[in-house]
């Protein structure tokens, strides 16, 4: 790797690091109620807030409450997402005039937006109005994140509390996540987003006239609108030429900015990040893969502020850093070494100072393979699954560590809130690891751990991996699964592996040659991200309020420091042996294969 | 149970109208008053009428142009309305076939050139909208581009150096040569 690009990805690290303690800071301030002077102006907003809501802040939750209160929430925001798009087309904002999106589209979308997930199983620019993208699309951005937020918060709270009964009031939590963080993280981000590049406005698609008549093959459609097809099934087409382009618009930075800072991921245009309107300078895209990573690096403050002792937010911090350096190596490697059939074919693929080289199929001029195998690492080990190229043309081993890192349950650094609460339970199962090797009764933070904490922690680790190697398992059995894949052979198999992957563990990205946008892939992968996210935060409640009822025992000699460096070391290697116990076969079938497939040909 | 429901009919009606209608108007009003040209495309004017936005790629095969990436869109190339990459992976025979044919392509408009193809030139891109080619795929274009104009390369080439952008402020990203406004350029040299 050339020094520019180990200085871009030493200065995205630096940079990422040294925010983490002031943002985590400010956060546990908010989320104690301990407002920092400069932003007390805004308690009364919020109080009023309260007021109109029926909320009484002082009044604590019971976990069940608090789970409850989750559940509501998510319930409206899923029935809000399903009517705006199946209504879209007798409100306002849609100077295109799109019509009402299908319905197996719209429950599929509802539920990817109520869960963090994002997946796009349709194209932005041609389905969605901008009212619809606008107040309910990134409205779910902001809301799925701070729940998100909401329940790390509660679970924090059952290690720093001890025999007490509640875990915080969730509309309280909520309420402060988005005031205090993300909207006016999101704000100022949106506006320097504009300043790169972003567009952001309400106006129709403005048409322009290009330099060249483009001449193309224009499939032909009967008079109902459907393709015509030859005997062989093949579309039919017809020569056409045009000297128009049509050049989509929309309110995209105020979208891309929660769309990232949220870790949701679901882009206003289909190419999602890697369009130029999303994401059009290196800077925009710097900004966006730290946007990512920032909250879920600084909450890791946040957790250790809370419970007393900053060094275990920093040892849980410092091995994400271990396990995403070592993933982005991988990725940064197949990528930079390029297609060796494609070099065969008198194309040159080395870097050097004229070009980036490498296998730049799927990836933009701008970002060139540092910045496309860095952000799709970013994108992959937090849950955001936004992305500026694309995964489905990585090369194998390029492609399998987006999706190994998803199936790892999106821990490292994580979705905002999803990913430390995520890790906490990877923390919880190595603590009990040790103390069975040494035949002790494990304690983490000052809380024994007794069987029905194990037993939540296991539901969590448990939950996804069952989803995901079964849905592939089906997908793979019916001729609806297999129908949509777009790649022949073991990549086939990768893509939809990779889909189910992507759903469970609410990422949103995708090998998106897949034609998910089907009654099959819609209602199966809505299923899939649904329990991978609200399956996984009860438990995960359940398991705050079990903490919190806890008496504190004081560390003795036998007790385990948990923020050592062999703590560190335990951390990672349970995070690694549980996702390589659970998902090496499965990867076998897919990325493996191609890769020993290709060097075998060349 | 239904304690929950006011609390969660209340706040989801409010947070709406928060973020999802005074953030998003908010954000546009403050942009189309500090920063309208980028706020509404980067539009490239030509006489009055837009010829284009400088983010937005469009397709060349004329030999006297320089040749954009390729881009997978449907059904013409570069539809800005359908923003898409090609998603063909690494091994599937497609993808030879498809970089095979651009291969082919470019040699046929310029039969002298028998150097490798730098590879941003046959592939297409993540959005199928790059504006951008690599300064090494300007080169590979250089000569034939003067040939068919009667340049000399040097001309040419002081002009490919002008829409050049290096790494953003010498770190961030790739450097790279705006097609469009490269051929802008070259036609309004007469």
């Amino acid at each position: 790797m050339s020094a520019n690009g180990l200085l871009q990805i030493a200065l995205f690290l630096g940079v990422l690091i040294a925010l983490a303690k002031p943002l985590g800071w400010y956060m546990a301030r908010v989320y104690e109620g301990k407002l920092p002077v400069f932003v007390r102006w805004v308690a009364p907003i919020e109080n009023l807030f309260y007021r109109l809501c029926g909320v009484d802040s002082k009044q604590e939750m019971r976990w069940t409450r608090y789970a409850l209160a989750m559940l509501w929430f998510a319930l409206l925001g899923v029935l809000a997402v399903y009517a705006m798009q199946r209504l879209q087309g007798m409100l306002p904002l849609n100077p295109q005039g799109l019509v009402a999106v299908s319905p197996d589209s719209a429950f599929n979308t509802a539920i990817s937006f109520l869960t963090n997930t994002n997946w796009q199983g349709y194209s932005g620019e041609s389905t969605m109005s901008y009212l619809v993208q606008m107040a309910g699309l990134a409205v779910q951005n902001f809301l799925s994140a701070a729940a998100g937020m909401a329940v790390l918060v509660a679970l924090i709270r059952g290690f720093a509390r001890h025999t007490v009964e509640t875990i915080g009031n969730f509309w309280v939590d909520v309420t402060r996540s988005i005031i205090y963080i993300l909207l006016p993280i999101a704000t100022v981000l949106a506006l320097v987003l504009v300043s790169q590049g972003v567009i952001q406005n309400l106006s129709a698609y403005q048409t322009v006239t290009t330099m060249e008549t483009i001449t193309y093959d224009n499939p032909k459609m009967d008079a109902a609108g459907n393709p015509v097809k030859d005997a062989a099934g093949n579309p039919v087409t017809e020569k056409a030429t045009t000297k128009e382009q049509s050049v989509a618009l929309g309110p995209v930075a105020s979208q891309e900015a929660i769309k990232q800072l949220g870790t949701n991921g679901g882009g206003f245009f289909n190419a999602n990040s890697s369009h130029p309107f999303e994401n059009p300078t290196p800077f925009s895209n710097f900004l966006a893969m730290l946007a990512m990573f920032v909250i879920p690096a600084a909450l890791c403050y946040t957790f250790g502020s809370m419970v007393g002792d900053t060094r275990q937010g920093w040892a849980i911090l410092t091995a994400m850093t271990i396990l995403f350096v070592g993933f982005l190596a991988v990725t940064e490697y197949a990528e930079l070494q390029g297609n060796p059939a494609i070099t065969a074919l008198g194309v040159d693929q080395t870097a050097s100072a004229g070009q980036s080289g490498g296998n730049m199929e799927g990836k933009e001029t701008r970002f060139g393979i540092i910045n496309s195998a860095l952000f799709a690492t970013i994108t992959t080990a937090a849950s955001c699954g936004a992305v500026n190229s694309m995964h489905d043309s990585f090369m194998p081993l390029g492609g399998m560590v987006p999706m190994a890192q998803i199936q790892l349950g999106e821990v490292i650094f994580g979705g905002v809130g999803s990913g430390l609460y995520g890790m906490l339970i990877y923390a919880v199962i190595a603590v009990f690891l040790a103390g069975l090797m040494i035949g002790r009764t494990p304690e983490y933070l000052g809380k024994k751990l007794e069987a029905f904490d194990i037993k939540m922690a296991s539901l969590v680790i448990l939950i996804p991996p069952l989803i995901i190697l079964g849905g592939t398992a089906l997908a793979v059995m019916v001729e609806a699964g297999k129908g949509g894949v777009a790649n022949p052979g073991a990549h086939g198999f990768s893509e939809i592996l990779y889909a189910f992957s992507s759903a469970v563990g609410n990422n949103g990205s995708a090998f998106a040659g897949l034609s998910a946008n089907t009654p099959f892939y819609n209602t199966a992968l809505g299923f899939a991200m649904f329990f991978g996210r609200i399956w996984l935060m009860i438990p995960v409640l359940a398991l705050a309020g079990s903490l919190a009822g806890k008496k504190r025992i004081p560390a003795s000699i036998g007790t385990m420091a948990t923020h050592t460096p062999m703590f560190v070391w335990l951390l990672i290697g349970t995070v690694v042996l549980v996702g390589a116990l659970t998902f090496v076969p499965a990867l076998g079938l897919g990325p493996v294969v191609e890769h020993l497939t290709m060097i075998g040909a060349h | 149970m239904l304690k929950e429901i006011r609390p969660a009919v209340v706040s989801f009606l409010l947070l709406t109208l928060l973020t999802g209608i005074a953030y998003p108007l908010i954000v546009t009003g403050i942009s189309q008053v500090v920063m309208p040209n980028k706020a509404n495309g980067s539009l490239v004017m030509k006489d009055g009428k837009p010829v284009g936005s400088s983010l937005i790629g469009q397709s060349f095969s004329d030999p006297k142009y320089f040749w954009s990436r390729p881009s997978a869109t449907g059904p013409m190339p570069n539809n800005a309305a359908a923003s898409s990459g090609s998603n063909l992976g690494p091994t599937n025979p497609a993808l030879m076939d498809a970089v095979k044919g651009r291969v082919q392509a470019l040699r046929d408009a310029d039969p002298g050139n028998q150097q490798p193809v730098p590879v941003d030139l046959v592939t297409a891109s993540a959005s199928g909208l790059d504006p951008h080619i690599s300064p090494a795929a300007a080169e590979y274009q250089l000569a034939r581009v003067a040939r068919v104009r009667n340049l000399s390369p040097d001309t040419v080439r002081k002009l490919v150096a002008e829409h050049t952008e290096g790494r953003q402020f010498g770190i961030l990203g790739e450097p790279r040569v705006n097609v469009l406004e490269l051929n802008l350029a070259l036609d309004a040299l007469r």
